[in-house]
């Protein structure tokens, strides 16, 4: 997916995580912030990797603020912002997640 | 694969965009979930609560609790993309808001049909539900109950209704009274399930059970549910005493055995029975083994 | 050397006399010298023990370097204590000090520089929150530090192993003679259960007051016969700060869900029975099982006979309303309670060493009959930490958690599956063990509960109980589907607290965090 524009989702709820995502300089680039860094830091990027692999998004900044979400939610939360930053609104590749 | 009939005495609707909340929804053990797309999310977070519904129906074990989506509505833009994302994750069944003529449902079916296809979900497994909450609705009510093959189960949401009826709260309920015969009776002739609006006072535990006891007493299968602490006090009234299980169980074990010996009517306890109680019978057996209070012998 | 659980205690940190934990009940019969002060004939009537200020009790007390003061927590967070005098110790250049508190925390947080500058370089506490914890994880403190459950620092002081030269005791009212009481003054904390023990094993006892009384200040929680000095300052604690003006019952369904599984346990587990005793803690699900009581001893046509610890409002209204027949207090948690004790009736002050010592007679806490916990984690082993976060930093304290558990007959443990955010509490091996598998019985989650299979006779009992069953092993595989497997947290070697069992041997020990 081609990224237009910055775009965030997510919020910094418990449980949830805050995503900004925005077109990247040639890279991804992921910035993780989180309270559980030690204990998950190497899942989120994993997930955050992931995520973005399967949306054919190879050159992007992401922040990643991250308060104690879960595996899915971190999936979640990076699609929405790509969808947003990608401006796609319908006919979304759900099939791909 | 959800099975029609399977039981649902309570349906607790989870905002879909609350992430802490929907990762775990099935601890409070209802019967159903209602995932909300509709009316718990706003306008600009719309896209963000489906894509986490998705994650959620396709990543999340909910423990044997049903998971039911409640869309928005067919007169909005969100609707078929809703419906793509909840069918390609997999949820066991949709509730449409506002239902007032079968074309309404129709609409929704087709596009069902289609996701199920697109997704290779089998072809079927997506269940509907009616939410009726207009004064036509109600009116429609067995038109709506018999509109599709995936119909389910009507339910009355008295918040919009009452305000179009100019209707004041009762405490004895009267303003509802004549929605929730209608939407029963209805049910029962179109064989589907039906399930009571959702007791918007939420610390007043009291006022709930004695509505929920009303709505049992009239026929109702369950009620909706927006607080976790109402689940226990809505299955309560739904759990049969253990009176009302020990003449149940006469009824089944003896109705089994005097129809083998040819007897169609007799006396259990003073009172009359016959096979039409049987069905009602089995039904308090079946409630009351959902509550866990059944050790009893008897197959359903 | 390896203890019982196999955790290895390093040889190093073992001082003389030191032993590894062997099991819970261990110790039972052991015979023992209690310990004595060495103290001092005061036979003059002309003697005043009314010092002008701190200073002049800590020099008249003799207080050298090296030697070891102690301190109470009936004032909590908000307590003007321990920092007055621990300031006025480092004024008068008085060093390597060690502190043996009951429990320290927020308020404490001015204890770090003198740590630093080696003021002190010895702790036994039970809590270590805030700062201090941080300070202690992070290997500040010159000398290992000792966590100490409330019973085990009892014993030991009881035993000798720990020997007080000055106890500071905050008191909310004392008279001229040292009749220290806590209630009727500006700063009450209600009952002063901890400074009770302290008063008749150090070698010298300072009241610390803000509120002289007329002699004799009757009924006394510490006898004016054991006291040394006695020091009049403005303020002893913050008031706002030293008992919650009412504890906060939760409203959070999660907590309410986890509260009435507990009760269920409760009312299935056979001791429900007329007269049975409970405790519960002051916070959270915990102290919200008590919301659930009173309809299931009105459905059974039961009363409860007494609670044990800490008191709480929800426990006095159960007293007043006649479902609970006495209340032994041995800490305030909220305003009611500290207004309550010695007036109500069944509202009794008791020392913690009654409440919890083991190496007395008999202590209340063996006659338990439920005790209902909160963990930070829980193991397959059915061991609970909580000492350590899931960040290996200090921030608990054992309290009360070790010592009920060890004496009540259904020990019920209650944790969400996953903590908030994304920690599981329910893992293979917790980062510190506190309290012993052997001790807890019965583990609660909102999905449902496990039984240690230790107790083959609560599996019995509980089989009409409705809520799901699981095995421990189950319950951790739950939260780990909830949580997603975690990565370990890495330590070095040093070893910066030893974790006492309540007999004082080594359960397990807190290393630094890399």
């Amino acid at each position: 997916m081609k990224l237009n524009h910055a775009a965030v989702s997510g919020t910094e709820d418990s449980g949830d995580v805050f995503v900004e995502i925005a077109p990247g300089t040639g890279t991804l680039e992921v910035d993780l912030t989180s309270k559980v860094i030690r204990q998950y830091g190497r899942s989120i990027r994993q997930a955050v990797g992931e995520t973005l692999d399967r949306l054919h998004v190879t050159d992007a900044h992401v922040v990643v603020k991250d308060k104690g979400a879960v595996d899915h939610t971190i999936r979640a939360r990076v699609a929405t912002a790509v969808f947003r930053a990608a401006d796609q609104k319908d006919n979304l590749p759900w099939g791909d997640l | 694969m959800s099975n029609k009939n399977r039981l649902r005495r309570t349906l607790m609707f989870l905002n879909a965009q609350r992430a802490n909340l929907v990762r775990d929804g099935y601890i409070y053990r209802p019967d159903s979930v209602i995932f909300d797309l509709e009316d718990a999310v706003a306008l600009s977070e719309k896209d963000s609560a489906r894509v986490a519904l998705y994650h959620v129906l396709q990543y999340v074990d909910y423990h044997g609790v049903e998971r039911l989506v409640r869309i928005n509505g067919t007169d909005t833009p969100f609707w078929q993309e809703d419906i793509r994302a909840i069918v390609a994750g997999g949820c066991d069944g949709i509730r449409i808001p506002k239902c007032e003529t079968a074309a309404d449902v129709e609409k929704v079916d087709e596009a069902v049909t289609k996701a199920e296809q697109e997704f290779g979900q089998p072809a079927g497994s997506t269940l509907l539900f009616a939410g009726i909450e207009s004064p036509l609705g109600v009116h429609n009510a067995l038109e709506l109950a018999t509109s599709s093959e995936r119909m389910t189960g009507i339910s009355i949401g008295a918040g919009d209704f009452k305000g179009s009826m100019h209707a004041h709260y009762r405490e004895d309920g009267a303003e509802l009274y004549g929605a929730r015969y209608a939407l029963v009776m209805a049910a029962r002739i179109a064989g589907v399930q039906c399930y009571d609006t959702v007791y918007t006072c939420v610390k007043d535990f009291e006022g709930l059970k004695k509505e929920t006891q009303l709505i049992y007493d009239m026929g109702f299968d369950g009620k909706s549910v927006i607080y976790p602490r109402q689940v226990p006090v809505i299955h309560s009234v739904f759990t049969p005493t253990a009176k009302e299980i020990e003449k149940a169980e006469a009824i089944v074990t003896q109705l089994g055995s005097q129809a083998s010996e040819g007897i169609g009517v007799f006396v259990i306890g003073g009172d009359m029975v016959d096979v039409a109680m049987l069905e009602g019978a089995k039904r308090t057996l079946m409630l009351a083994k959902a509550a866990g209070v059944y050790k009893g012998a008897v197959q359903l | 050397m390896k203890n019982s659980l196999g955790i290895d205690i390093p040889d190093e940190v073992l001082a003389a006399g030191d032993e590894v934990y062997q099991g819970a009940f261990a110790k039972h019969h052991m015979i023992y010298q209690k310990a004595a002060p060495k103290t001092q004939a005061v036979i003059d009537p002309n003697q005043s023990k009314v010092l002008p200020d701190l200073k002049d009790a800590i020099r008249a007390c003799g207080l050298k370097d090296g030697m070891t003061v102690s301190f109470h927590h009936h004032l909590r967070d908000g307590d003007y204590v321990v920092s007055m005098v621990m300031a006025a110790i480092a004024e008068l250049g008085i060093k390597d000090i060690t502190i043996c508190a009951t429990s320290l925390g927020s308020a404490h947080d001015s204890l770090v520089p003198l740590i630093e500058q080696g003021v002190i370089t010895g702790i036994s506490s039970s809590g270590l929150r805030g700062k201090i914890g941080k300070a202690i994880s992070e290997g500040k403190l010159k000398n290992v530090a000792r966590i100490r459950c409330h019973g085990g620092r009892m014993a030991a002081i009881a035993s000798g192993r720990v020997h007080i030269d000055v106890a500071f005791i905050g008191a909310p009212t004392c008279d001229d003679y040292g009749n220290a009481s806590g209630q009727g003054g500006i700063s009450d904390c209600g009952v002063l259960s901890y400074g009770q023990i302290d008063a008749k094993y150090a070698d010298h006892v300072v009241i610390v007051t803000d509120t002289m009384v007329p002699f004799p200040n009757l009924p006394a929680s510490i006898s004016c016969s054991d006291v040394d000095y006695i020091v009049k300052v403005d303020k002893i604690g913050d008031s706002d700060k030293i008992a919650s003006h009412t504890l906060r019952m939760t409203e959070n369904p999660r907590d309410l869900l986890l509260a009435e599984n507990a009760a269920i346990i409760m009312k299935y587990a056979p001791y429900f029975k007329d007269g049975f005793s409970f405790q519960t803690g002051g916070g959270g699900p915990s102290l919200a099982v008590t919301r659930f009581l009173r309809p299931m001893l009105e459905e059974k046509g039961i009363k409860a006979g007494f609670t044990v610890g800490g008191c709480t409002r929800p426990m006095l209204e159960l007293l007043q309303d006649g479902y609970l027949g006495a209340i032994m207090d041995a800490q305030d948690f909220d305003l009611a309670s500290v207004e309550s004790v010695h007036k109500t009736p069944g509202h009794y002050e008791i020392s913690t060493s009654e409440y919890a010592d083991p190496f007395n007679k008999g202590s209340y806490v063996n006659r338990l009959d439920y005790v209902f916990l909160g963990a930070l984690e829980v193991d397959t082993d059915y061991n609970v930490n909580v000492i350590t976060g899931a960040d290996g930093v200090v921030r608990g304290a054992p309290g009360g958690h070790v010592d009920t558990a060890a004496g009540a007959k259904c020990t019920v443990v209650m944790a969400p599956l996953v903590r908030k955010g994304r920690l599981p509490s329910v893992r293979d091996k917790v980062l510190t063990v506190t309290t012993p598998g052997e001790t807890v019985d019965v583990v609660v989650t909102e999905m449902g509960y496990a039984v240690n299979p230790k107790r083959q006779d609560l599996l019995e009992a509980l089989a009409d109980c409705p809520l799901h069953r699981y095995t421990i092993e189950e319950l951790r595989d739950e939260a780990v589907a909830l949580a997603g497997k975690q990565d370990e947290i890495e330590f070095t070697d040093q070893v910066v607290a030893l974790v006492e069992y309540r007999d004082g041997t080594i359960i397990d020990v807190v290393r630094k965090v890399k």
